[in-house]
Parts: C-alpha cells; structure tokens; sequence
C-alpha cells in the first residue's frame, strides 16, 4: 500500500519536478490578490486577510486536481494501472499527495510573499498553518479525482466544479467579513464547513479559537476521503 | 490458461437492460494464440474486460492463470498482462520511465526495473527513445510501447484487445510479428479484433462472438471448410440464364455469384458448357472462402460490411 502509494506519487510528480516553472504560474492568481486587493484592506488588513487567501489557495488548487486525471481516463492509461496490482487506495492517494505537496509549497511561497507587505508569523504559526490548509487540500483533492472519475467528462465537470466552488467561496468570507452582511448571510455562511475553516486559518496568526475550524476540516477528510476511495474501489472493480 | 463458464455482463442503461455477454465459455490451453473475432458491439470487448479483472460478471465464474477471478482478482492481475484498445501510456510522461513504474507496480526493484526495461526497449524496437515525451511517439511506437508495458513482468498469459487498430499497414506488419514471437516464446495469448486478415494470420484457433454469445469455434482452416465450397463470380450479360443452371445462385446487375466445390478444377469443365448454350463471358473469378464467408454464414452478416460501417 504505502509502496504503491509512493510510486504513484512519483510517477505524477516527475513531469512536475520537470516543469518546475508551472509551480510559480500556480501562484500567479493569490500573488495578485495579494498585491491588488489586499492593500484595500488598509495597514491592519494582512493579519485577517493572508490566511483567508491561504484557504482559497487550498480550495482552487486541489478542487481543480481532477482535471489531470481526466486525459488519463479518456486514453487507457488508468484502465492499464488497473490491470496492475497496484492498490486501487494508492492511485487516489498519491495523486493527491503531489497536489497537496504542490499546495504547501505554493502557500509558503505567499506567506513569504505576504511578509514583505507586512503580514507577521511566527515559524511555529507558518507550520500549523500550512496543516490546516494541506489537510483541507487532502479532503478537496479527494472528492475532485472521485467527482472526475465518475462524470469522466471535461465541460460537466468544469460546470459542477464552479456550481460548487464558486458559492462555497462566497460564503467562507475569504474575501469580507461574513459579519458585515445581513444577518440570513451570516448564518447561512455558519452552516458553510470552509467558514469554520477559514476562521481557524485566522485564528493561527491572531487571538481565537481554531477548535470549530479543526471540527470541520477533521470532518471534511473524513469524508473527503471516504468517498473518494470508495469511488475509486468501485470504479476500479 | 483460462476456464470460463456462462460469463454474462448486463448493463443498465436508461433505455433499460442491455446483455453485453450472455453466458460465454472460453478455455484457452496454454501456449495457444486464440483469437476473438467478431463485429463492432458483439460483446468482444465486454468479455475481454471481465477477463482482466476491469469488469465484473453479473454472471458465470472464471479461472485465469491458476488464480479465481471472483475470489483472488489480485491473483489474477499479477499473472496478466493486459494491452488495452487505447493508448496506456500518460501523454505527459516519458517512455523510460512509464515503463519502470508499470515494471515496479508489479513489485520490481528499482534496479531489477531498470534492467528488465533495459532489455524490453531493444526487443520492441523501442531503443533511442527513452528520454522521448509520450506525446511525441508515432501510432507505431506508442503501440510497442503499450505491448511493452503489457510484458514487462513476464507473463505467461496476455491479452491484447483490438491491437492493431489505427495502425498503417507497415506497423501492422511489425506488430503481428512481435505477436508471433511472443506465441514462439511460450506467451499464451487472446486478442480481439475485428480484422479477417489478423485473425486468419494470427491465431492458432478462433472463438466467433455475435450479440454476446459465441457462435462458432475452431482453427481458421476449419471454419473456412464449414463453408461449402469455392466463390465463383462470372461477368456476363446473360446473368439470369447462368443463374439458372446453379444452385443458390445471386445476380447483381451482369454479375453471377455461386458456390461449387473445388471451384479451381470445376471451372474449365463449367466454362466449357456455358460456351456451348452460348453464353458470353467477360470476366472469372474464382474466391477461396475467407473467415468473413465463415462469419457470414455464421451470423447471417457479413464481418466487413459491420468493420466499414464502424
């Protein structure tokens, strides 16, 4: 298993490590977040705004991680994995693994990044930080190879990806304060399990709880994870 | 090297149940090189898919290279190799090292990989392209390279599904010859395909498979003799008069078609009666009968016409 699990991840992450070019056009998207809107925030704003942008990293990154698999299903490439012993668990886990590897070094890059506009850390806070997003990272990446897997299909799964990313986002107050909208906006973001993790984020880099942002993500994995090795069990049958 | 028994495969669509396969027996001997031959849809692949572990059987049982296909997958899967319809190669990989991964998934060293991949380059012809991009391989290698990755652990059974589609001739060529020598060292080998020429070429015997059941079995001589006699086709303006004088004759515009026995010895004797009721004749032909006559006395339709219409 763990055997197999690594050869996987190896064998997905090589073209990467050969293109190491595309890892930096990765972070092209939040460093202009950083850069055109994070200054609107004023002089206090990077401490709030940093870690939320981190979890929108998380889920921009590793919710699109089922587009790789789609040209591998459409040749024969993962009916001939198949066909091998290879754990079926492996052929989720370590793609996911490069992308969340992928992901922890991209959000080191902006935290870095983000110093140099003012956001403070500590190198303990940077670590538990960049948990909370690889484990977010672990339960999204899990569900997008299962959804790929299942709908196989590029546009229908680019449409359900947006149908769903686009109001999780919306509702986690990555970008404004949930706190700010009418009070229906706020709950209906509570009910949002990204919120929590968001806050949690926050709560790394300044005073607060990150209990009900751990809940959440210990929550997210369990069933990210679960439904995305039993998709590829079943698939795979 | 396969045991098979009443394999049956229903897939429910939206327009309702369709039988894929209907109770299929298959048992192939060691070292033989069989071939499954049958038209577009019959269910050649569907078989071939729960063979290889991709698919259950809704139905039927099944024993692969010694191990149970319902009960010991895995089993089955270490003593396989499989080359798909489509390419199994990942377009952003390079050959080497697709070819050392799928070697160390079936649990080779790294160091046992390198060699054993070492050696499988020259073999298929595949030396010099080691460092190449996936993406940049002609149809003719990207098709050696799935049969390479198919044998890279040695095993003693393989099955090869349609393996010569979207090939040109000349890679056709090269590929029915690494096939052969795979039979000579001992491979036992099933492949599908849907080409007259591959099969007859091919194979030691024949499995025929229509609307998911096999309807006839044998080596491609002895499915050619089922069909009785020689294809004669003569081109004259008196069609219907030389219609008459034969049995199950069919006449297409100024061409008769029929079938006699040893039709090459038959025809000075025959050429010589039609001159003497005076018929005139522009044109003789005399067919041999091919595994699509088989086919099409078989199933009632003719393989070719179902492979141009694909």
């Amino acid at each position: 298993m763990l055997r197999d699990t690594w050869l996987v991840f190896c064998r997905v992450m090589l073209p990467v490590l050969r293109n190491p070019v595309a890892i930096v056009f990765g972070i092209a998207q939040p460093l202009l977040y950083l850069g055109l809107f994070g200054p609107l925030l004023g002089e206090g704003g990077w401490q709030w705004f940093v870690p939320g942008l981190l979890v929108q990293m998380a889920l921009f990154g590793t919710a699109y991680a089922g587009f790789s698999l789609l040209p591998e299903v459409r040749t024969g490439v993962m009916e001939r994995l198949r066909v091998t012993p290879v754990s079926r668990v492996a052929l989720l886990v370590g793609r996911v693994g490069k992308d969340v590897v992928l992901l922890v070094v991209q959000s080191l890059l902006i935290m870095l990044a983000a110093m140099l506009f003012g956001f403070r850390a500590s190198p303990g806070q940077m670590l538990l930080g960049l948990g909370l997003v690889a484990l977010l990272g672990i339960a999204i990446g899990s569900v997008s190879y299962a959804i790929a897997l299942k709908v196989k299909l590029e546009y229908v799964f680019a449409s359900v990806l947006s149908a769903s990313i686009v109001p999780l986002m919306l509702l986690s107050g990555v970008l404004l304060p949930m706190s700010n909208g009418p009070q229906w906006l706020y709950w209906l973001s509570r009910i949002n399990p990204l919120a929590h993790v968001v806050d949690a984020e926050r709560s790394i880099f300044n005073p607060g709880s990150v209990l009900y942002g751990l809940i959440s993500v210990a929550a997210l994995v369990l069933v990210g994870v679960f439904y995305g090795v039993r998709t590829f069990n079943k698939e795979s049958a | 090297m396969i045991k098979a028994r009443g394999l049956a495969r229903r897939f429910d669509t939206k327009a309702g149940p369709v039988d894929a396969v209907r109770g299929v027996d298959i048992d192939v001997a060691e070292g033989e090189l069989v071939g499954f031959l049958g038209p577009n849809g019959a269910g050649k692949s569907t078989t071939l898919r729960i063979l290889t572990t991709l698919l259950q059987p809704t139905a039927g049982e099944a024993v692969i290279a010694g191990h149970d296909l319902l009960k010991d997958p895995a089993g089955v899967r270490r003593n396989i190799g499989y080359v798909g319809q489509k390419n199994g190669s990942g377009q952003d990989q390079r050959v080497a090292d697709e070819l050392e991964f799928q070697a160390r998934f079936y649990g080779l060293s790294k160091h046992d990989a390198r060699r054993k991949v070492a050696g499988l380059l020259d073999r298929f012809d595949l030396t010099g392209l080691e460092k190449r991009g996936v993406v940049t391989l002609s149809g003719g290698q990207q098709r050696r390279l799935d049969i390479a990755m198919g044998m890279l652990h040695d095993p003693r059974l393989l099955f090869l599904d349609e393996p010569s589609t979207a090939l040109d001739p000349q890679s056709r060529r090269n590929l029915w010859d690494h096939i052969k020598q795979l039979k000579t060292d001992g491979v036992t080998v099933f492949l599908t395909t849907h080409y007259l020429d591959e099969a007859d070429y091919l194979s030691d015997r024949l499995l025929v498979i229509d609307h998911g059941s096999i309807v006839g079995e044998g080596s491609p001589d002895e499915l050619k003799h089922r069909v009785s006699g020689d294809l004669v086709v003569l081109g004259t303006p008196q069609a219907s008069i030389v219609a008459s004088k034969f049995e199950n004759a069919v006449v297409d515009g100024e061409k008769v078609s029929f079938r006699i026995p040893n039709g090459d010895r038959a025809l000075p004797g025959l050429l010589r009666d039609l001159d003497n009721i005076g018929v005139e004749l522009h044109s003789v032909q005399v067919h041999r009968p091919t595994l699509d006559d088989v086919f099409l006395t078989m199933t009632g339709r003719s393989l070719r016409e179902e492979a141009n219409a694909a």
